[in-house]
């Protein structure tokens, strides 16, 4: 039972991996806040799940809903970048539309895949070894994405996406259309996310409208846990972090659950969890002072006592 | 090389705050040629170099670089032509990103960026060579991230890669006002180092004024969104920086007023 709790743990991390991937590209790479994340994960659900149900082929629906995400992108980054509306709203248009628009592609709110086919069917169709071959080939999905991801950051566009989060100014004024590639990152971004959607709804075996709820704080929980596990400048060891902090946050869900948590407990642990990460430094610095002014209220100042 | 017709800018027109920052502007520039500004606060220096580089269009005017009128390009459209540095050396290079990788983006200034790898072993090579030439040391640290560099290491690569990709004007605004004074002695000889190598045509924002007068072959003074002075030939030669003061206030009508500016040294 241990066993399968873990497979399953670490099937579920690496699906939300993808995820974290999209969300480390927009949050940290191109340094904007894109809440677009939390429509475009339930867009890609909506439209492998529809795709699938019409009778399309499953790996051609999970490409279907990459497209649909990386235009759901596209819109976020129009809207800010060309109609100059901040990003942190165009990314929250952009999510509210899609939640009618999410609804209009699945005709309800919840449609099952349990007696359709998917990858995961597909895969355990093969035979070949039934208990690990979604881990085996979440793996390689996954990895693959992530070392594509990585070679692209180190090319020419690449490197103007990166030095876009990092100095527009500067990589402007070295004739990058900063605008463009603002928006190309979040369609890449976005299509990640929507992928991620995809595959965790051929997983768990349905899609629902909802499930889009907290995904921006999950992925960015992961993204975190990834950079405490992984301190590097380096982009291949920070993607790597990601999907291990994916598969590390859903370990502490699962824990929390064996520990008795409700299901429905988790968005606030979680959301407890990110602020704390992210208030790090401040808190830090909090409890420095605090000592600090213990020590001196205690008289045992010994650069005054050196005086 | 550079022509600036009848230059205009003003800001939140209409508006309470509104700034009438250019008044007018002509400005000739030849090829080779290395022009000082000098002038008052608000007289619209950087306003200036800011258009050259197309941050925001005029309201009228024109501006051409070489044949081209580039009037109404945004910057990254002009970035071919135009090379910058700016006063703040955070400015000008990207700070997570390896001292390799700031150079092979400027590199590719203004041409078209595919999925090629951004860097190869022959820029390695090349860049390993220029940076050298700065001997700060930089040539063994092509994979440290630029955040690691100090302001003035900082400037000497902004400087670098201002003049990657070979761009006909070189802006420099004030761009060793944030260093210490040994190290800005020390980016303005790297300065004029590297325009001498690539035969750059310049304008450079200064508030020292003897090196106003020292450096590159004119100097203009601005006043109020105008050009009231242009110094070149004998006559700058003879000039003094007591001299270029009361030229300041005969042709203003007000003396030289910059929290920055050096009078003597």
């Amino acid at each position: 039972m241990w066993l399968t709790l873990f497979l399953r743990t670490m099937e579920q991390g690496l699906a939300f991996g993808l995820l974290a991937l999209g969300v480390y590209l927009t949050f940290r790479i191109l340094d904007f806040p894109d809440l677009t994340v939390e429509g475009s994960f339930p867009l890609g659900a909506a439209i492998t799940a529809q795709a699938i149900v019409l009778g399309t082929n499953p790996f051609l629906a999970t490409f279907l809903a990459f497209l649909a995400g990386a235009m759901a992108g596209m819109i976020t980054g129009v809207i800010n970048t060309k109609l100059r509306i901040a990003g942190l709203l165009a990314g929250i248009l952009t999510m509210t539309s899609l939640y009618s628009i999410n609804l209009r592609i699945m005709g309800r709110s919840n449609i099952p895949l349990l007696r359709e086919e998917t990858i995961i069917t597909i895969l355990k169709d093969w035979n070949l070894n039934p208990r690990y071959i979604t881990l085996i080939s979440f793996v390689l999905i996954v990895f693959l994405i992530k070392f594509i991801l990585d070679y692209f950051l180190y090319t020419e566009i690449g490197m103007a996406i990166r030095a876009t989060g990092d100095n527009p100014v500067m990589i402007e004024s070295l004739g990058v259309n900063t605008d463009y590639v603002k928006i190309m990152g979040l369609a890449l971004a976005n299509g990640l996310v929507a992928l991620s959607g995809g595959l965790v709804a051929q997983y768990q075996g349905f899609t629902d409208i909802g499930m889009g709820i907290g995904m921006i704080v999950i992925g960015l929980a992961s993204v975190i846990i990834g950079e405490v596990v992984i301190r590097t400048s380096r982009i291949p060891l920070a993607t790597f972090g990601v999907i291990i902090g994916s598969i590390i946050y859903r370990m502490a869900i699962a824990i929390a659950l064996q520990l008795g948590f409700a299901p429905t407990d988790l968005k606030v642990v979680t959301a407890v969890l990110v602020i704390l990460a992210l208030g790090a430094p401040s808190l830090r610095r909090f409890m420095i002072q605090d000592e600090f002014a213990e020590h001196l209220m205690e008289g045992g100042n010994s650069d005054a006592g050196n005086r | 090389m550079l022509e600036i017709v009848n230059l205009h800018k003003v800001f939140n027109y209409g508006k309470v705050n509104q700034n009438y920052a250019l008044r007018g502007i002509e400005l000739s520039v030849s090829r080779g040629d290395f022009i000082t500004i000098i002038g008052s606060n608000g007289a619209g220096k950087s306003t200036l170099l800011n258009m050259v580089a197309g941050t925001y269009p005029p309201e009228i005017g024109r501006i051409n670089i070489g044949p081209t009128d580039v009037t109404n390009w945004s910057v990254h459209k002009r970035a071919y032509l135009v090379g910058r540095v700016f006063q703040d050396p955070l400015k000008g290079t990207a700070s997570e990103m390896t001292i390799e990788e700031n150079l092979s983006m400027a590199g590719k200034r203004g041409k078209k960026r595919g999925l090629r790898p951004g860097l190869n072993q022959r820029q390695r090579v090349s860049f390993k060579e220029l940076l050298a030439k700065l001997e700060l040391g930089l040539e063994n640290r092509l994979e440290s991230p630029v955040k690691l560099l100090s302001g003035g290491q900082r400037q000497a690569l902004t400087l670098l890669m201002a003049t990657l990709g070979a761009p006909k004007v070189l802006l420099l605004d004030e761009h060793t006002a944030a260093l210490d004074p040994k190290t800005a002695i020390q980016i303005m000889e790297i300065t004029e180092q590297v325009v001498a190598e690539h035969e750059l045509t310049v304008l450079m924002v200064t508030h020292d004024l003897k090196q106003a007068l020292s450096l590159g072959n004119r100097t203009i003074m601005m006043d109020k969104g105008k050009i009231i002075l242009d110094l070149r030939g004998e006559e700058r030669e003879k000039t003094t920086v007591p001299g270029l003061l009361k030229m300041f206030t005969e042709k203003s009508g007000h003396e030289l007023t910059d929290d920055r500016v050096l009078l003597s040294k």
